[in-house]
């Protein structure tokens, strides 16, 4: 049976809702001065929260968007050098414990980082990791690293190392191949790895509060102290801060990508 | 997202060129952060909820906080509220995904702007959906207030609780939201590829519409559809922030109940907080390695492209 021709539009247009609703209130928060039950819309609108963001907490709030950027460019700069040569070998190359690999390398992806970070935090505070960026970069490291390798295994079983072959019988040494042959062919798998990384990372809350200790403030952390507090212009104001390098990134792959890109990240 | 990269094979060599051994030794860094930090984590984890206590050293471990934990109550309606929310979640997904899918697949094509929009709810954090979906459900909500404004219901009390309610209808929303584009995209990387050309050999053997997707549409979608589902259901198990916000304070869900015991003031409800950790990681370990069977099983029957 076809759809029917009219039904589709319909269909479209709801799914369209259904998908940017949840925005609307938080755009309307955002810029809300005073809006009271059961008004649709705020009495009066104004700058208030995203002047409390940027200026007057600024202090605070933008220390935590910092701290946020450098724990998560550091997982992914890590996640991405130790994920090509791992991606390499299982796009590459047979071998007999393939699948336990693959399976090593899903599990920490799923399981929820609670697990771990509860486990990990004596260990950490032996090695004097807790409270620390490092030892928040490493927690996030568990689950970011698996992520990165999966994309770059993806990437690496549709290239072909032939021409490898040809440029190092050309005389090329393994510095140049890698440079001059590898790396251009798959620089795109790697900008989409290193973002999923980073992205992961980004959003993580409780592992970073159970190694972090409260200490490193990203602005996971800021925003769940925020909902807490009940002032809703100025959490729906840093959750659309929060939630705006994602939607960049997403803009940015689908013009230079196209379709496939970012449907690993959930 | 992958179990394992779809595109396999074309490339893929049956061992390493002769003379070269690259593997392990590229393999090896990534597998010792994974093993030292995943596994050490969990191993860590365990020795403490076996009643390790740094200063006491390894003497005494038990399966006492186990056992304690099994024979709480408190526990066990959290463990069944739990599986309730997820297994609520999935489903409703699941189904939602099905009906979209095929829907999308009618449409001819997942146009631009229909396939950039579906992409957006894998991109939002977890914690976005629970803060924008508490805005949206509670009392004094967005809908409320369209509720108010359409003459509907003009009182706070008069709109239904969907946010730190009994059913979590609101968590379970926030779910849903996120994990239909996931299923979504699953189930039509496959029938994409495959689902259409074989309706319509079934149309020409004058199949109906309900043979064809009895028969040909769901055997095709079945394993990725299976494997998302249970990746969503592990995800959903596991989850903290959006029950953190959304849930009630009593029953929680395992994993703020969890996290709730290891913060406890009282240190010795830590070994059980981490118990209750390590059963997230057990159920959820579960359902990923059955997820994982079902699609190489598949892909090995070549069911699955």
């Amino acid at each position: 049976v076809k759809a029917p021709r009219t039904l589709r539009p319909l269909v479209f247009l709801l799914l369209g809702i259904a998908i940017l609703l949840p925005f609307a209130p938080l755009v309307i928060w955002s810029f809300s001065e005073s809006w009271f039950f059961p008004d649709l819309l705020p009495a009066r609108f104004g700058l208030r929260a995203w002047t409390y963001v940027f200026d007057i907490a600024g202090a605070q709030i933008v220390s935590a968007l910092w701290q946020s950027v450098a724990v998560s460019a550091v997982t992914a700069l890590i996640s991405v050098t130790v994920g090509v040569p791992a991606g390499r070998v299982l796009g590459l190359y047979q071998f007999r414990a393939k699948n336990l690999v693959a399976v090593l390398l899903v599990l920490p992806v799923i399981v929820p980082s609670l697990s771990v970070a509860m486990g990990l935090h004596l260990w950490f505070l032996r090695l004097g990791l807790t409270e620390t960026a490092a030892g928040v970069i490493l927690v996030h490291l568990t689950f970011c690293l698996p992520y990165a390798v999966f994309v770059m295994w993806g990437v690496f079983a549709n290239y072909n190392p032939d021409f490898e072959d040809q440029a190092r019988s050309l005389g090329a040494s393994t510095l140049q191949v890698i440079s001059r042959v590898m790396l251009p062919f798959i620089w795109t798998g790697v900008a989409v790895a290193g973002l999923f990384s980073f992205l992961l990372s980004w959003s993580q809350y409780l592992s970073t509060l159970i190694i972090g200790g409260g200490t490193i403030t990203t602005l996971p952390i800021l925003l769940f102290a925020l909902m807490g507090s009940g002032d809703r212009p100025v959490a729906a104001a840093v959750s659309l801060v929060f939630v705006a390098p994602a939607l960049g990134a997403l803009i940015l792959t689908t013009k230079s990508m196209g379709q496939r890109n970012l449907t690993g990240v959930w | 997202m992958m179990v394992q990269p779809a595109t396999e094979g074309t490339q893929a060599r049956a061992q390493s060129p002769p003379g070269r051994l690259p593997h392990l030794l590229l393999l090896t860094p990534a597998l010792l952060v994974v093993v030292a930090l995943f596994g050490g984590g969990l191993f860590m984890g365990l020795l403490q909820s076996l009643g390790h206590l740094p200063a006491a050293g390894l003497k005494n471990l038990s399966l006492a906080h186990f056992g304690a934990l099994f024979k709480d109550p408190d526990f066990l309606t959290s463990l069944r509220l739990t599986l309730y929310v997820a297994a609520t979640a999935t489903l409703v997904a699941t189904l939602i995904s099905v009906a979209l899918a095929l829907f999308l697949v009618r449409a001819s094509r997942l146009n631009r702007l229909m396939s950039f929009l579906l992409q957006i709810p894998l991109t939002v954090p977890h914690l976005v959906v629970a803060v924008a979906m508490i805005f949206l459900l509670t009392p004094t909500g967005l809908i409320a207030r369209l509720a108010a404004w359409l003459g509907l219901s003009d009182t706070v009390q008069g709109f239904p609780l969907l946010v730190n309610d009994t059913w979590c209808i609101g968590m379970i929303a926030a779910y849903v939201w996120k994990e239909v584009p996931f299923i979504t995209l699953m189930i039509l990387s496959v029938l994409g590829s495959t689902g259409v050309e074989l309706l319509d050999v079934g149309r020409t053997l004058k199949a109906g519409p309900w043979q064809r997707f009895r028969f040909i549409t769901l055997p095709t979608i079945f394993p990725s559809l299976s494997a998302a589902a249970l990746i969503v259901f592990a995800y959903t198990f596991g989850a903290f922030e959006v029950p953190f916000l959304m849930g009630r304070t009593y029953p929680m869900l395992l994993p703020v109940w969890a996290y709730k015991s290891y913060s406890d003031v009282d240190l010795m409800a830590r070994p059980e907080g981490i118990a209750t950790g390590l059963v997230i990681a057990a159920v959820v370990s579960l359902t990923i390695v059955l997820a994982h069977a079902i699609l190489s099983y598949s892909r090995r029957r070549g069911m699955v492209l």
